[in-house]
């Protein structure tokens, strides 16, 4: 009941943490994608390169999240603002799921396929677009649903370096030691990231195509 | 004009290397004349397939020149001359995620042809390998029978109306009832549409039923070409071979 009334007096504040965390989470997502994807496919192109960078990719997000912004503070031009520097961290962490489900996926589909794709004269560009692409989306969506969940989770993390966020809530009450302030920031992250994991499952299902 | 039939397909010493240096074909010289069937016969690593994929580019020679029209396929632009040249593979290799339309249409449709003349071609082309096409139009992949893939993979192939057809073990995955019904049908396809075909196939019974000519490979060597005919009686070892697995498997038929 307490919790409850805490929520309905703070409501205000909720929304707007929430929205700084959704900023957060879209705009790596939007960077991770934009880079990975790419990243992916030329390392389906240049294969002797996917080791090296999956490995990189990999180190990546092994490195503890509250390391990795720490790391990136003194950096010039993302040092700067707080939320520019929690963005590249978290865009860094997504990387890695969204550049090996485009890799793997790719390689996935039947040869056969591919092969009668190219045997009728696509050109390489049509393969990718009309071929690849479409039959590794299943996959592709996978990795950035994955990818998703794990960095609304980690953004909670960005509020230790005064990004904003859900995370002030948790950090704010583990200070106080107040749980209603705790829950403030985790029942909505949580909540978010169900939303997130519902809503790319359902892109997921639109755009697979049926098997 | 000429007495000679007219070759489209020409091997001049053809040798072809896998990345790895292993020798796939060597100095083959062959030549397909317009309007026949050629079938490649042979065992599995005897290089009939690396033969095909030399003709649309999806190999290219270590040694030697194949010449479609006169031209090598060197100086062909890959993507026209792969679009001149239908492809038909085991599985049909149709795109899952195309209904049937999409797939037979697919040639026409990265030609530019207008949308009203691809949907005329695709009904036609359907029409010709048996397959209604108010029933199968949109239908996807999965939802046909493995002869009807397979049926839909030539009518696919044939759709562009090229010249040339590959086929590489178009009926080999189809169970036997089937594969005599389809052969039968191809049979009829070849006498009316008059295109030139290699056909890779490694079942004999295939090759007699379907070959204007079969040319005889064994690890990555022209053995020889004969007429059908000529293959029964055919001295050279390794064909002889095969005449007399084919007669013990059908000895109880009528042979």
């Amino acid at each position: 009941m307490d919790t409850l009334n805490f929520f309905v007096k703070n409501h205000g504040q909720i929304l707007q943490l929430t929205l700084e965390h959704l900023w957060l989470v879209g705009s790596a997502m939007l960077l991770a994608i934009g880079a990975g994807l790419p990243v992916g496919v030329l390392l389906t192109r240049r294969r002797a390169l996917s080791q090296p960078v999956l490995g990189v990719a990999n180190v990546l997000q092994t490195i503890p999240s509250l390391a990795l912004f720490g790391f990136l503070l003194p950096a010039p031009w993302l040092g700067e603002r707080a939320d520019r520097l929690a963005i590249t961290a978290l865009t860094l962490y997504a990387l890695l799921p969204v550049i090996r489900n485009t890799y793997t996926g790719i390689l996935g589909v039947d040869p056969g396929v591919r092969e009668a794709a190219r045997g009728m004269g696509m050109t390489d560009r049509q393969v990718l677009l009309q071929v690849e692409l479409p039959l590794a989306m299943g996959v592709i969506l996978a990795g950035v649903r994955v990818a998703t969940v794990t960095t609304v989770g980690v953004a909670t993390i960005a509020a230790a370096i005064g990004a904003g966020g859900l995370g002030e809530f948790i950090f704010r009450g583990v200070a106080m030691v107040d749980n209603r302030v705790i829950l403030a920031g985790a029942i909505p992250a949580a909540l978010l990231a169900l939303l997130m994991d519902q809503l790319i499952g359902l892109l997921e299902r639109k755009l697979t195509y049926a098997q | 004009m000429s007495e000679a039939p007219e070759s489209v397909i020409e091997f001049r010493n053809v040798s072809c290397r896998a990345a790895n240096a292993h020798l796939l074909l060597s100095d083959l010289t062959l030549s397909v004349r317009r309007g026949e069937t050629l079938v490649l016969l042979g065992r599995s690593g005897s290089g009939k397939t690396t033969t095909l994929k030399l003709i649309n580019r999806l190999l290219e020679p270590s040694a030697g020149t194949i010449q479609i029209d006169g031209i090598s396929t060197l100086e062909w632009d890959a993507i026209r001359l792969r679009r001149r040249i239908g492809y038909v593979i085991q599985d049909a290799g149709l795109f899952p995620h195309f209904t049937v339309e999409r797939n037979v249409g697919l040639v026409p449709q990265m030609e530019k042809w207008a949308p009203e003349k691809i949907h005329a071609r695709v009904c036609e082309m359907l029409e010709l390998v048996g397959l209604p096409p108010a029933q199968f139009l949109s239908r996807f992949p999965r939802e046909l029978s493995g002869g009807q893939r397979q049926r839909v993979g030539v009518a696919r192939a044939l759709a562009g109306d090229p010249p040339v057809l590959l086929m590489d073990e178009p009926f080999g995955a189809l169970d036997p009832l089937t594969r005599a019904e389809i052969q039968r049908e191809f049979q009829g396809l070849q006498q009316r549409l008059n295109k030139t075909i290699v056909f890779v196939t490694h079942d004999m019974r295939e090759a007699l039923l379907l070959g204007t000519r079969i040319a005889l490979l064994e690890a990555g060597k022209l053995v020889g070409v004969y007429t059908p005919a000529e293959f029964l009686k055919a001295s050279d070892p390794l064909a002889a071979a095969y005449v007399a697995a084919f007669r013990a498997g059908d000895g109880n038929v009528n042979l």
